[in-house]
């Protein structure tokens, strides 16, 4: 879609509009900013209606209806237009700064934890060509930038100038940081599986004509748990969500954010949300392969077997959220430093002996 | 051209947040003008396609070693009065010692080793160049040894820090998870057998 | 060289790093009372590596490992010293730690550390392991002297030999940075074929030199880079003192000879001065302030700057003799070291430190035997014949005559006849003050006997320097 958009669209329209020639930087700006704007506003699209399906999953485990009155020139749509409607408020709501916070760090933080939950997205692979930019160290690139995401958050915590604040900052700080280890050693595993950073070379490396048995998940299924749970504690997601800790310290590092800078943390965490979703689908489930590979039709990758997939692990976050209560800090700790830990450095001597070893189906 | 625009900016950007980070009198401040060094450092290794340094500088630099950095210095109250009483007394001394480092780095860099004849464009890999790749293998095999050793500081690094810090302190009310776990019915419930009562 | 030789030439190192690995998983996993079986375990690490160093005795000098590792005569004989040290270490602290209730199984997993990092320095081929191992060799050091972290003084201590060995191995590694600058190699005998290649001075390479020799000045201890010996001697506990005063020693002379004679001996001329100076200030300093100090580890650690002093001369005629002198040096002086912490050791009691110049008092009639262990120690040390001390010094300044010093070859008599001031004065307090208490010295048969075995063979080897001497100069390359 990209390749045909600047072959047929922009590279005609700039070389009208600015008389550059076919390739010139120019015209390879104009292509990585459309790209970048038309990720981005898939991504907040579906932002959005993460939000609204959050509503309503937790409405349907609650028993209860969920929102269902914001429509459209009076027709209601199921509340379809909730999202809209929520954000419409918080654009328009005051940010109110506290006294003796820190005035740049205040409004900086929202900002810092946003900008690396995008960046993340760059080398995301949608199909085999669909990818915003296609670098070797791309599974690398992914740690760096959600090792980053902390930043917001501790220093949200610490501009507010309020101790709840501060508590649920350094509580954050210590968990992404413990979490970011293992999540790192689940990728190691992923890494030495498919010999290469690259995430289209990894979904490829799962290809096979076993179709689903192909994939990771089965080979590296201690860490496709690992992986998936780390991502719950690293979005700060329930049940390890004790950086917000509404019943002990109020909302946590957010709690004197208002407005659009508090909607700005909210779209931050939906967005780590659903990278962690895309990845998990990527790295452990054969992104847009098929589960069905061989089979006619059926068979045949697609970037909807990966939204698929990734709509799949959404859900998977808010049904664990709303089920399970929530972690004690220590609990958390140890979960982190004591199991998951060990468990992947173990897997990953075990990755690779499996590789030496060109257990078949998946390293032959 | 563009490649030098990017440059300047992130060189120019580099200094001023290292200069920052030595002038700022808040702490924080000072720690988060690091953070935006190392990520200009990073982008200027980008520039020179040894892309796998730049974001393990950003993984491991940015990403966890000044979280932690963070999490002290937020958590000390630093009183910034007393650590510059010194500051004029001690001027002379620091002066001396960068004007010598100044120019002991001014004698490296004009010592002729560093510069690649005349041609100062950054060396151009082929697009399948992997430089993760070409690092590990230098690792594991001309700097195999070299690279054990570190390895090695590193176990003695954890059990250093873990031995100066873990201390069984009785008054902690730490809930002993391995007794939690081992729990059986029989020590807790005792189960009474009791006949229906009728008035 | 196929892989197989060349892990074989390895093997006390792989060995002494595996049994490390055992010995802390064992001692984290079973609870051992008193770490009886940590404490065994390390010690048959120490022994298999030292086993493994003496089975294959090399006759030649061979690099492996793509350049950083070097196996030769040298190097084995200084790990076999080194294992055999740590091996007595170890016997005279265990008793020591139960007592004062330190014990804990780090802290022998941490000796071993730092004995890998010494054996790796001592093979060290390259600028960068010569680093790595210092480094290995550092931090287990600084954790050992903050292991009490109920004492003041150690904490202290610890902090303090912590910030300012950062600092030199900053030095050390500012100056190898230079190096590699100019030469564009980290290999040591590289750098010396670059380095006698070049015909002109050229000034960056001076400027490299000093930041080395700094960093190797106060990994020694020598003037005026000595500010952290006697505070680290006296604040750590004294098994740690034991090991820090002797063991490391060894490791930092095989240092200095890999980086100036391997390295930097076309340099020699640059760095025959920057010793010289260092050697002089050394020996002036620890021998005079020596004199006035009343706690005798804090006076052990004076003289150990002394004694570093006389080990650069050894150094400064940049010459194999003199390097072998250095060497038998090293070795001599680590022997003595190690007998006088141990007789500091034997007099303490139950949570009672006998640091004090006083707690010498008498001891000729609390234990005549000691008494005498301690005077040979001293005569030693204060270079009286015949004892090997004297022949350490003898070796010594008879290089730097040779090599044209007279004048500091004086003056490193006249020091060390100052310096024999404060060692005579022990023997004066053992042998003619009244004791102030008399209570019975306590401690195990086997601290009774290692440490009078220790002592002898000072004695002993004072009739037959000639055999070490032979060793050294054969180590050197003759």
């Amino acid at each position: 879609m990209f390749g045909f958009l600047r072959d047929n669209v922009w590279s005609p329209l700039a070389g009208a509009v600015l008389s550059q020639p076919y390739d010139g930087y120019a015209v390879y700006l104009l292509d990585v900013l459309i790209k970048i704007i038309v990720v981005v506003a898939c991504v907040l699209f579906t932002f959005a209606y993460t939000t609204y399906a959050e509503r309503k999953v937790s409405a349907w485990i609650q028993l209860r209806i969920g929102p269902n009155r914001v429509g459209v020139f009076g027709f209601r749509m199921f509340g379809l237009a909730q999202p809209v409607a929520d954000g419409i408020k918080a654009i328009f709501k005051e940010i109110i700064i506290p006294t003796r916070a820190s005035k740049l760090l205040f409004v900086l933080a929202p900002i810092l934890a946003l900008g690396p939950a995008f960046a993340a997205w760059a080398v995301i692979p949608f199909n085999d060509v669909m990818v915003l930019a296609d670098i070797n160290a791309g599974l690398l690139y992914i740690i760096a930038m959600t090792s980053l995401a902390v930043y917001g958050i501790i220093i949200a915590g610490w501009a507010s100038n309020s101790k709840y604040a501060f508590l649920g900052s350094l509580r954050s700080a210590a968990q992404i940081v413990s979490y970011e280890i293992s999540m790192g050693f689940a990728l190691v595993c992923v890494l030495v599986a498919a010999g290469s950073l690259n995430l289209g070379d990894i979904v490829n490396a799962q290809s096979g004509k076993y179709g689903f048995l192909n994939w990771y998940w089965l080979p590296l299924l201690p860490m496709f748990y690992v992986y998936f749970v780390s991502g719950l504690a690293e979005t700060n997601r329930l049940p390890f969500d004790v950086v917000e800790g509404e019943s002990e310290i109020v909302a946590g590092f957010h709690v004197e954010y208002s407005g659009i800078a508090f909607a700005t943390f909210f779209i931050a965490e939906y967005t780590n949300m659903i990278l962690i979703s895309i990845l998990t689908s990527i790295l452990f489930l054969g992104g847009w392969l098929s589960p069905f590979q061989g089979i006619p039709v059926v068979g045949a990758p697609s970037i909807f077997w990966l939204l698929g997939k990734t709509a799949l692990f959404l859900f998977l976050f808010l049904w664990i959220r709303w089920t399970f209560p929530r972690y004690r800090y220590d609990q958390i700790m140890r979960l982190g430093w004591k199991v998951f830990l060990p468990i992947t450095i173990v897997w990953v001597v075990v990755t690779s002996v499996m590789v030496v070893a060109k257990v078949p189906p998946w390293f032959s | 051209m563009i490649e030098q625009t990017v440059f300047y900016f992130f060189a120019g950007l580099l200094l001023l947040a290292a200069t920052m980070v030595i002038t700022v009198k808040n702490p924080v401040h000072a720690a988060l003008s690091l953070v935006l060094a190392f990520f200009c450092s990073a982008a200027i290794w980008l520039l020179l396609q040894a892309e796998f340094l730049a974001i393990v500088l950003i993984l491991v630099y940015v990403g966890a070693v000044m979280v932690l950095f963070l999490f002290v210095i937020m958590m000390l109250d630093i009183n910034l009065t007393v650590l510059r009483e010194g500051f004029s007394r001690f001027l002379p001394v620091g002066i001396s010692v960068a004007v010598l480092m100044a120019v002991s780095m001014g004698l490296v860099i004009t010592s002729g080793r560093f510069t690649t004849g005349g041609n100062y464009e950054a060396l151009k890999h082929a697009a399948d160049y992997s430089n993760t790749r070409e690092l590990g293998i230098a690792l594991f095999t001309d700097y195999l040894y070299p690279f054990e050793i570190a390895g090695a500081i590193l176990l003695l690094a954890i059990v250093a820090a873990i031995s100066l810090t873990l201390r069984k302190r009785p008054d902690t009310k730490t809930p002993k998870v391995e007794k939690q776990v081992a729990v059986h019915r029989a020590g807790h419930v005792r189960l009474v057998r009791m006949e229906a009562e009728k008035e | 060289m196929t892989l197989t030789t060349e892990l074989a030439l390895l093997a006390p190192e792989i060995a002494l790093l595996i049994m490390t690995s055992i010995v802390l998983v064992v001692d984290s996993l079973y609870d051992n009372p008193d770490r009886v079986l940590t404490y065994k375990l390390s010690q048959l690490a120490l022994i298999i590596t030292t086993g493994l160093v003496l089975l294959q005795f090399p006759e030649v000098s061979t690099h492996i490992m793509s350049g950083h590792f070097v196996s030769d005569p040298m190097s084995a004989i200084l790990k076999i010293v080194l294992g055999l040290m740590t091996l007595i270490v170890f016997f005279y602290s265990y008793d020591y730690l139960l007592e004062h209730e330190l014990l804990k199984g780090e802290y022998f997993i941490l000796m071993l550390f730092a004995v890998l990092g010494m054996q790796i320095m001592i093979s060290a081929n390259s600028l960068l392991t010569v680093y790595l191992g210092l480094e290995l060799l550092s931090l287990a050091l600084y954790a050992m002297v903050a292991m009490n972290r109920t004492s003041a003084v150690a904490t202290e201590a610890a902090m303090k030999y912590f910030v300012l060995g950062a600092l030199a191995s900053g030095m050390l590694l500012y100056g190898i940075s230079m190096l590699y600058g100019v030469s564009g190699t980290l290999e040591l005998p590289a750098l010396a074929t670059y380095l006698g290649a070049q015909t002109e001075a050229n000034l960056l390479l001076v400027f490299g030199l000093v930041f080395i020799v700094v960093g190797l000045a106060f990994k020694l201890g020598a003037v005026p880079f000595h500010m952290w010996v006697p505070d680290v001697y006296q604040g750590s506990p004294t098994s740690v003192t034991l090991f820090i005063g002797t063991a490391p020693k060894i490791a930092a002379f095989a240092m200095a000879i890999r980086l100036l004679a391997d390295g930097l001996q076309p340099l020699a001329g640059d760095w025959q001065g920057m010793l010289i100076v260092l050697a002089v200030l050394s020996m002036a300093g620890g021998n005079l302030i020596a004199i006035s100090q009343s706690n005798i580890k804090r006076m052990l650690a004076y003289s150990t700057i002394a004694h570093v002093g006389f080990l650069m001369l050894g150094l400064i005629s940049a010459n194999q003799t003199g390097y072998a002198s250095a060497m038998f040096y090293v070795i001599v002086y680590t022997l003595m070291s190690m007998g006088s912490f141990g007789m500091v050791i034997l007099l303490g009691r139950n949570g009672h430190e006998a640091d004090n110049l006083d707690d010498f008092k008498g001891l000729a009639e609390r234990s005549p035997w000691f008494a005498f262990i301690m005077l040979i120690l001293m005569f030693s040390m204060a270079g009286v014949p015949p004892f090997i001390g004297f022949w350490a010094k003898w070796f010594v300044i008879k290089e730097v005559i040779a090599a044209g010093h007279l004048w500091v070859a004086a003056l490193a008599v006249i020091f060390s006849v100052v310096g024999a001031y404060y060692y005579l004065r022990i023997v004066k307090l053992m042998f003619f003050d009244k004791p102030v208490q008399m209570t019975a010295i306590k401690s195990s048969q086997e601290m009774r006997m290692v440490l009078s075995l220790n002592g002898l063979a000072i004695l002993i080897l004072g009739f037959m320097p000639g055999f070490l001497m032979t060793l050294c100069i054969e180590a050197m390359g003759f």
